[in-house]
C-alpha cells in the first residue's frame, strides 16, 4: 500500500480496495517507526488526520469526486496551517500556531486530501541540506550519514522513504529541485506566480514559488493541479488560465526540441553525474527528442546575483520577527531596542543571521546600486539567455546538482561552498522559469537528478517529458532499502 | 570588500540583531567571502542593461478600494507575546 503512487491511491480508494482510514494508519505507522532516524517531521497531526481520513471515508462512500479525496500528504512547515504549529523551522515561530491557513494548505483541503504532519526544514527555506533546522538536521534514506538536500529536506526524505505519497515543497533557489535530486524523487518548481504565495513565510518574494514532491511526474500533477490557480490575496499571483497537468502526460514526445547548454556539460561536471545524464538523453533520444547544443552565457553570475537578491529580500522580509506581535520574544527586556534586538538575535539562527546581515549590508546607504542593482541587472542578463534559448528550444536538460548528496557536517563550515551546490538549480528561479527535477542515475547507491527547465507557464510539457521519462525508466520506482 | 567588525556590529545594529562578541569575528569573515563572491558581477559591463522588476516584467495589479478583510484583532493577538486590553506589551518607551 505505502509504495503505492497518488494516482494508484485514487484508484484503490474509490474501488474500495482500502479506505482513507487504512491507508493514513499505514503512514502514520511508518512515520513513528522511521521518523526517529530521519526527523523529516517536525509535528505528526495523527488525530486530526484519522479524523479527516474518516470523513474521506464516508464521502467516498457517498461517490464524492473531489480529486485527491482521502489521499494523505504533508506541508513543508512553512505553509501556514490554522491552529497547527508552523515552525518554518525556527526558534523564532517555535510555538507559533497561525490563525489562518495558506492558500496552498486550503486548495488542498478543497481537493480532499488528508494531512499527516508538517515536514522538517532548513530554518525560514535558508540553505540546500537541512542542517539549518532549529529542530535537527534530516537524514537521507538513502544513507542516513548523508543529508536529504534543502530546504525542503524533510518532504524529500519523507517522500523518498515512504512515510508519505507526497509533500509540498517551497523553491527560492532549488529548495524542492536539490532534495528531490538528493532523495531520487520528482518534484517541480512551477512559473514564478503560478502557485499562491499567500500563507508561505517569505523569503526572498521575487523568488519564493510553491510546488509538489513526489515520487512520479505523475503525481506531481495531480498535486499541482490542485495547488495551481491565481489568488487575489497574492500580489504577485499570475492571473493566467491553469492547464490541466493531468491530462496530457502520455503525449508523445517526437518532435520535442531540447537545449543542452555549453556552460553545463563542461569537464567541471563529474563524470558519474555526467554519464547518468548521457544516459538519460539516449533514452530520450529514443522518444523521438532531438538534442542541441546551446548557450547560457551568463550562468556563472547566476550564484553571485541570487546571494545578492536573496539576503535583500530576506533581511526586508524577516524584519516583521519583532518580538511584538508573534513569535519569540527574549526574557526581561530593558527597552524596546533591547526587545528587538535579543529577541531577534535569539530567535534566528546563524545561516539566517549571517543573510540578514549580508542583505542589510547590501540595501545599505552608499552600496545599493553596487551590490542590488547590479544583481538586479545581471538577472536580467540571465533571463534574456532563457528568451533566446527558447526560440530554439521546448526546454533545456541538465544536472540538478553538481554531485549527489554530501555527508552530514561536510559543507556547514564553508556557506560558499554550501551556495555552490545551487548553481544548476538558481538560474530558473531568477528568470522565474519553471523546472523540474527527476531521478536517472545512482552514484554509490546516491540518486541522481536530471532537471528539465522550461519557458514561463510550461509546467504541462514538462511535466509531460518527465513521464514519458519514467515510462520508459523506473528510477523512480527504486525505494531505499532500510525504508522498502 | 574586507568586512571587519566594525562594520558588522554597524550591520547588526542596522538590522536589530544582537550578535553575540563571540560570532563577530566568524561573520566577518564570512560576509567578506559571501561579498567577495557577488563581486564577480562586477566582471560584466551592466551599464546598458536595465535591472529587473519582475521575472514576468507584471505591474503591481489593483483592486477596487473597498474594504475586504474583517477584524480579527483577538485571532491576531492571541500569537503575541503579551497584550492587555486589545494592545500589544513593549517596554516603556516613553519617559
Amino acid at each position: 500500500m505505502h509504495k503505492d503512487t497518488i494516482a494508484q491511491m485514487r484508484q484503490n480508494l474509490k474501488s474500495g480496495a482500502y479506505s482513507s482510514v487504512e491507508l493514513c494508519e499505514t503512514f502514520l505507522q511508518r512515520i513513528e517507526s522511521s521518523n526517529p532516524a530521519l526527523n523529516a517531521f517536525i509535528s505528526v497531526m495523527g488525530e486530526s488526520a484519522m479524523d479527516q481520513a474518516r470523513a474521506a471515508d464516508k464521502r467516498l462512500a457517498s461517490g464524492d469526486n473531489a480529486a485527491l479525496l482521502g489521499v494523505p500528504i504533508a506541508h513543508k512547515d512553512i505553509f501556514c496551517t490554522e491552529g497547527v504549529r508552523t515552525s518554518c523551522g525556527s526558534r523564532m515561530l517555535e510555538n507559533f500556531a497561525p490563525p489562518y491557513n495558506a492558500t496552498v494548505v486550503s486548495k488542498l483541503d478543497a481537493a480532499g486530501v488528508v494531512c499527516l504532519g508538517k515536514t522538517n526544514m532548513d530554518e525560514f527555506a535558508m540553505g540546500s541540506s537541512n542542517e539549518n533546522s532549529y529542530f535537527g538536521p534530516v537524514a537521507n534514506p538513502w544513507n542516513t550519514a548523508h543529508v536529504p538536500g534543502g530546504s525542503s529536506g524533510g518532504s524529500a526524505a519523507a517522500v523518498a522513504a515512504r512515510l508519505v505519497p507526497g509533500c509540498t515543497g517551497t523553491d527560492t533557489g532549488g529548495s524542492i529541485r536539490q532534495p528531490a535530486a538528493f532523495c531520487g524523487i520528482t518534484g517541480i518548481k512551477p512559473t514564478y506566480g503560478r502557485v499562491s504565495r499567500y500563507g508561505m513565510i517569505a523569503f526572498a518574494s521575487s523568488l519564493d514559488q510553491a510546488g509538489p514532491m513526489a515520487t512520479s511526474a505523475e503525481d506531481c500533477a495531480l498535486m499541482l493541479d490542485a495547488m495551481a490557480g491565481f489568488d487575489e490575496r497574492d500580489s504577485t499571483s499570475i492571473d493566467e488560465p491553469v492547464d490541466d497537468y493531468s491530462v496530457g502526460l502520455d503525449k508523445p514526445l517526437d518532435g520535442l526540441k531540447i537545449g543542452l547548454p555549453k556552460q553545463y556539460f563542461t569537464q567541471d561536471l563529474a563524470a558519474p553525474i555526467a554519464a547518468s545524464l548521457q544516459a538519460a538523453i539516449a533514452e530520450y533520444e529514443k522518444l523521438g527528442v532531438t538534442f542541441v547544443d546551446i548557450e547560457l552565457k551568463n550562468q556563472h553570475l547566476a550564484v553571485p546575483a541570487y546571494y545578492v537578491v536573496a539576503p535583500a529580500e530576506c533581511s526586508s522580509n524577516l524584519s516583521r520577527f519583532d518580538g511584538v506581535r508573534y513569535g519569540y520574544r527574549c526574557e526581561d527586556p530593558v527597552d524596546l531596542e533591547d526587545l528587538y534586538k535579543r529577541s531577534r538575535g535569539e530567535g534566528f539562527g546563524r545561516e539566517v543571521k549571517r543573510r540578514i546581515l549580508i542583505g542589510t549590508y547590501a540595501l545599505s546607504a552608499g552600496y545599493y546600486d553596487a551590490y542590488y542593482i547590479k544583481a538586479q541587472k545581471i538577472r536580467n542578463l540571465i533571463s534574456q539567455d532563457f528568451t533566446d534559448a527558447f526560440k530554439e528550444v521546448d526546454m533545456i536538460l541538465g544536472p540538478t546538482t553538481p554531485t549527489p548528496a554530501f555527508s552530514l557536517g561536510e559543507k556547514t563550515s564553508d556557506p560558499v561552498a554550501m551556495y555552490l551546490n545551487d548553481i544548476y538549480t538558481i538560474p530558473a528561479n531568477l528568470a522565474g522559469l519553471p523546472g523540474i527535477s527527476l531521478p536517472c542515475g545512482t552514484i554509490d547507491g546516491l540518486p541522481v537528478g536530471l532537471q528539465l527547465v522550461g519557458n514561463y507557464f510550461s509546467e504541462q510539457r514538462l511535466l509531460n517529458a518527465a513521464h514519458r521519462f519514467q515510462q520508459a525508466t523506473d528510477w523512480h520506482r527504486q525505494v531505499p532499502a532500510d525504508f522498502a | 570588500m574586507a568586512v571587519d567588525a566594525k562594520i558588522v556590529a554597524q550591520v547588526a545594529h542596522l538590522a536589530r540583531v544582537e550578535i553575540d562578541d563571540a560570532s563577530v569575528a566568524g561573520f566577518a569573515t564570512e560576509m567578506t567571502n559571501v561579498l567577495d563572491l557577488a563581486g564577480q558581477m562586477d566582471e560584466v559591463d551592466t551599464s546598458q542593461v536595465e535591472p529587473m522588476a519582475h521575472p514576468l516584467h507584471a505591474v503591481q495589479r489593483l483592486r477596487p478600494d473597498v474594504v475586504t478583510e474583517s477584524d480579527q484583532r483577538e485571532a491576531f493577538q492571541s500569537q503575541a507575546p503579551a497584550v492587555d486590553g486589545g494592545y500589544y506589551l513593549v517596554p516603556q518607551v516613553i519617559e
